[in-house]
C-alpha cells in the first residue's frame, strides 16, 4: 500500500494506423498488467462476434463512439488506465493517420513519453516520420520505437538493427533528447510485458519494464521559477480577515518561504511569507504542485500575473515567434485575430505573417504561402494585445505554449509552441 | 534534482485542484454536481482544499431522484453543514408532478433517465455555467473520451465528435449565452486512486461503502436492495445478505457486492484483486452498448 501510493505518473501516446498493432499492444499491456476487467472483455467478445470476428478484436476497448465501433477507426484521443506495483500510467491513444494530426499533438502535449510503433516487415514508413516528428515538436522527453511483428520477420536481428540504424539517421535530424529501442512482437506478448524467448540476441529491457523506470522526475523543469496566479483566496472571514492568498499551479522552478520574488508585470518585488495548501505548510513547490502563496508586502496581483525570481524572468513581449498545428476547418490568413491563451493570461492575438508550413511527412518546409488548413503545422508570427511572459516551448512547455481560440465560435483553433 | 516529483496521488490531487480553481476563474456561476457518491465527496474534499482558508465559492447541486437510500440524505445534509456551503435540491419527484416527465413503469422502471430533465432544468433555474461531476474517464468507454471542459450546447447535448482539442494546461471555457459547461476534475482519476486518496486523506463515506446485512433480491445477476421502490417478481424471493457498494446511485438500480469488507483497507484489497468494472453492476448501463453515450449526448452526467 504504502509503497504503491509513492508511486509516480507517466503519462504515455501512442499514436499509430488501424493495422500497425496499436491495439494489440495496448491490448497485451492492459490484458499482462490485469487492467482489463470481466466484464469490459465480455463486451469485446460480443462485439467481435457480432461482427464476425473469429479473434478478440482489442479495439474495441479503446473505440468508445458509436461512430467509431461502426467504422472500425479511432477519431479521437481515447484515455486508458493501468498500474504496476512500481507506476501508475495514462495512455493518450490517438490515432495515426494524417487527418488526426490535431489529435495526436492533443495527446502528446501532456505526455512523459511517446510509442511509437514500427512494422518489422516494412520498415519505416511515412508515418514513422510524421509520429517522430509531432514528438520532437511537442518536444515529449522520451521516445521509444517498439518494432514490432518480430514473429513475423522469424525474430531476426538483422532486421532489427537495419530498422534502428535507419532510424538513428533520420532522428539526428529531430530534437528528441532520449529514444530507445524495442524488439517486440504485441501479438504473441515478446519483450512486452515478459522477456522474450525467441529473441535471446536482445539484452535491452522489455517495454514495461522500460515505462517502469524510465527516468521522469526531471521532465518538468526545476529551474526556472514561475507561478502564474490562477485566482486570489480572500477569505473575509474574522479569523482570516487579512489572508491575500495567490493560488496557483507552479509551472516551473522550486520556490521556498523567504525567497525574493518579484511580480509580473507590475514589476513590483517582495519576499514569499508561506506557501500552503489547505492550512498544511509547503517547504519547497515545484510543478506541477498547486498552492496557495502569500507575500510580505501587499500588492496588486491578479489572475494572468506570475510570480518569478528577479534574477531569472521570462521574456515579456507583445511578439511572438510560433509553431502552430491548426485544429480547425476554417482556414488561417494572416492578419486573422484570435484569442490567445497563455498560462493563466488571455488576450486578443493577431497572427501577423505565415512564415511556412512543414511538410509532416518529409520534414521539408514550403515557403511564400498565404493561409494554412487542418492538421497542418506551421511557423507564424504573432502580436499580443497584452505583454506575454513567455519562456521557448524547449525551456518549459507550460509557460512555452499557448492555445488560440476563434472569438466567433469560441472553439480552440491552434495550439502553439514558442520558439 | 531528482528528488523533485510528486507521488502518483498528489500529482492527480494538484491537477483536480487546478482544473475547480479554474472553473472558478472562467465562469460566473459554478456548482458542484453532488451524488452522494465516493467520486462527488471526493470532488467536495477537493474544492475544500482548493479555496482554503475561504469557503466553497459555489452551491452543492443534488438531483433527487426520491429514489435514494436514506443514507445518502442524511451523508449529504451533514457534509453540507460540515463545508458551510449551500445545497440546491433538483426534485425529479417535482418534475413529475409538473408534467416535465412521465414516470417509467414496469418492473425494470427507473428514474435514472428522468434525471437529466430535472437536472437540466435545475441549471437553468439557477442560471449554472459551469456543473462540476466525478465521472471518470476509466468508468465507461463514452466517459473515456470525455474532456475536462466540456462543452454543452443550449439543449445541454454533448457532440462527442466535434469536441474541442484540450492541450497542456490550458482550458477554454468560452461559451455563447444559453451553453454551459460540464466540468470533470478528476477526470484522470480511476476507481483505485479514489479509494486510495480516500484512505490518505481519511475522508468520511456513507455507511453503504462498508460491508453491512441488508434485505437484498437478485434480479439478472445483479444484487439490489429491497426498497418500496421495487416491485417483486413472482418468483423473486427477499435474502438477507452481507454486502456492501461500490457505487451510489439510485436504490432500486446500483446492485451491491457481497462482501465482508468494512475498513477502507479492506476495500482496496478487494479493488485490486477485483474482476469486473464498478458500473458492471449499474442497472443503467445494461440497457445497451453505447447506453452511456446517448445518454450523454442528452445531457445526463
Amino acid at each position: 500500500m504504502s509503497i504503491q501510493q509513492k508511486n509516480q505518473l507517466l503519462r504515455f501516446t501512442t499514436a499509430g494506423s488501424v493495422d500497425d498493432g496499436k491495439s494489440t499492444l495496448i491490448g497485451r499491456l492492459l490484458y499482462d498488467s490485469k487492467s482489463i476487467f470481466e466484464d469490459q472483455i465480455e463486451a469485446v467478445k460480443t462485439s467481435s462476434e457480432k461482427k464476425g470476428f473469429d479473434y478478440v478484436d482489442l479495439s474495441l476497448l479503446t473505440d468508445g463512439l458509436k461512430s467509431e465501433r461502426e467504422q472500425g477507426i479511432t477519431i479521437d484521443v481515447a484515455y486508458r488506465y493501468f498500474a504496476t506495483p512500481k507506476r501508475k500510467f495514462i495512455i493518450a491513444d490517438t490515432p495515426g493517420h494524417i487527418q488526426y494530426t490535431r489529435n495526436m499533438v492533443t495527446g502528446a502535449s501532456t505526455a512523459n513519453l511517446a510509442i511509437i510503433l514500427v512494422d518489422a516487415r516494412k520498415g519505416l514508413l511515412e508515418q514513422t516520420y510524421r509520429h517522430s516528428f509531432i514528438a520532437s515538436l511537442l518536444k515529449i522527453p522520451h521516445v521509444v520505437v517498439c518494432v514490432n511483428k518480430m514473429d513475423l520477420v522469424d525474430y531476426s536481428e538483422e532486421v532489427y538493427n537495419k530498422i534502428v540504424a535507419d532510424y538513428e539517421a533520420f532522428s539526428s535530424k529531430l530534437d528528441i533528447k532520449d529514444v530507445s529501442f524495442v524488439p517486440i512482437s504485441a501479438l504473441k506478448g515478446d519483450n512486452v510485458v515478459e522477456r522474450s524467448k525467441n529473441m535471446t540476441w536482445y539484452e535491452g529491457s522489455t517495454l514495461l519494464y522500460h515505462l517502469e523506470n524510465v527516468h521522469i522526475a526531471s521532465d518538468f523543469n526545476h529551474i526556472d521559477c514561475r507561478f502564474p496566479v490562477q485566482m486570489v483566496i480572500r477569505p473575509h472571514t474574522l479569523e482570516y480577515q487579512d489572508f491575500r492568498g495567490y493560488a496557483g499551479r507552479i509551472d516551473g522552478g522550486i520556490f521556498k518561504p523567504g525567497d525574493e520574488v518579484k511580480v509580473l508585470p507590475s514589476g513590483f518585488t517582495s519576499k514569499i511569507k508561506s506557501i500552503e495548501l489547505n492550512g498544511t505548510p509547503i517547504e519547497e513547490a515545484f510543478s506541477p504542485m498547486s498552492v496557495t502563496m502569500t507575500l510580505e508586502d501587499e500588492i496588486d496581483i491578479s489572475r494572468g500575473d506570475m510570480i518569478v525570481r528577479p534574477n531569472n524572468q521570462p521574456e515579456v513581449t507583445q511578439d511572438l515567434e510560433v509553431m502552430v498545428c491548426w485544429m480547425n476547418q476554417k482556414t488561417l490568413q494572416s492578419r486573422t485575430k484570435l484569442i490567445i491563451k497563455h498560462t493563466t493570461k488571455e488576450c486578443q492575438a493577431m497572427v501577423k505573417e505565415i512564415q511556412y508550413k512543414v511538410d509532416v511527412n518529409t520534414l521539408h518546409r514550403i515557403e511564400d504561402i498565404s493561409q494554412i488548413g487542418m492538421n497542418d503545422i506551421a511557423r507564424v508570427s504573432i502580436r499580443t494585445a497584452q505583454p506575454i511572459f513567455k519562456d521557448a516551448y524547449r525551456r518549459n512547455r507550460l509557460t512555452g505554449s499557448v492555445i488560440l481560440i476563434d472569438a466567433n465560435t469560441n472553439e480552440t483553433v491552434g495550439a502553439g509552441m514558442v520558439i | 534534482m531528482g528528488t523533485y516529483y510528486l507521488p502518483h496521488l498528489k500529482e492527480l490531487e494538484a491537477e483536480a485542484i487546478f482544473v475547480i480553481r479554474e472553473v472558478v476563474s472562467q465562469f460566473e456561476k459554478p456548482a458542484l454536481l453532488f451524488s452522494g457518491g465516493k467520486d462527488s465527496i471526493v470532488l467536495a474534499h477537493l474544492a475544500k482544499k482548493a479555496f482554503h482558508p475561504a469557503k466553497i465559492p459555489f452551491p452543492l447541486i443534488h438531483i433527487d431522484t426520491g429514489h435514494n437510500f436514506p443514507e445518502t440524505i442524511a451523508f449529504r445534509d451533514a457534509l453540507v453543514e460540515k463545508l458551510g456551503v449551500q445545497l440546491i435540491v433538483g426534485s425529479v419527484q417535482e418534475s413529475i408532478d409538473k408534467g416535465r416527465v412521465r414516470e417509467e413503469t414496469g418492473v425494470n422502471a427507473s428514474r435514472n433517465a428522468l434525471q437529466t430533465v430535472t437536472l437540466l432544468d435545475t441549471l437553468e433555474e439557477y442560471k449554472i455555467d459551469a456543473a462540476m461531476g466525478g465521472a471518470r474517464r476509466d468508468e465507461e468507454k463514452a466517459r473515456a473520451k470525455e474532456r475536462f471542459f466540456s462543452h454543452r450546447d443550449e439543449f445541454g447535448q454533448w457532440d462527442p465528435k466535434n469536441q474541442r482539442p484540450e492541450l497542456w494546461n490550458l482550458f477554454n471555457g468560452r461559451k455563447h449565452m444559453g451553453e454551459h459547461f460540464r466540468v470533470f476534475p478528476i477526470s484522470n482519476w480511476t476507481e483505485m486512486d479514489v479509494w486510495q486518496y480516500i484512505l490518505q486523506e481519511q475522508i468520511d463515506l456513507p455507511s453503504l461503502y462498508f460491508s453491512h446485512e441488508r434485505d437484498c433480491i437478485v434480479r439478472d445477476g445483479v444484487i439490489l436492495a429491497n426498497s418500496e421502490y421495487i416491485t417483486l417478481k413472482p418468483e423473486e424471493t427477499v435474502e438477507r445478505m452481507v454486502v456492501r457498494y461500490r457505487t451510489c446511485g439510485d436504490m432500486p438500480i446500483t446492485g451491491a457486492v457481497l462482501s465482508e469488507a468494512n475498513t477502507l483497507e479492506l476495500i482496496i484489497q478487494e479493488v485490486a484483486t477485483t474482476r469486473t468494472t464498478e458500473r458492471g453492476t449499474r442497472a443503467d448501463d445494461k440497457r445497451g452498448e453505447t447506453a452511456m453515450e446517448d445518454r450523454k449526448k442528452q445531457g445526463y452526467f
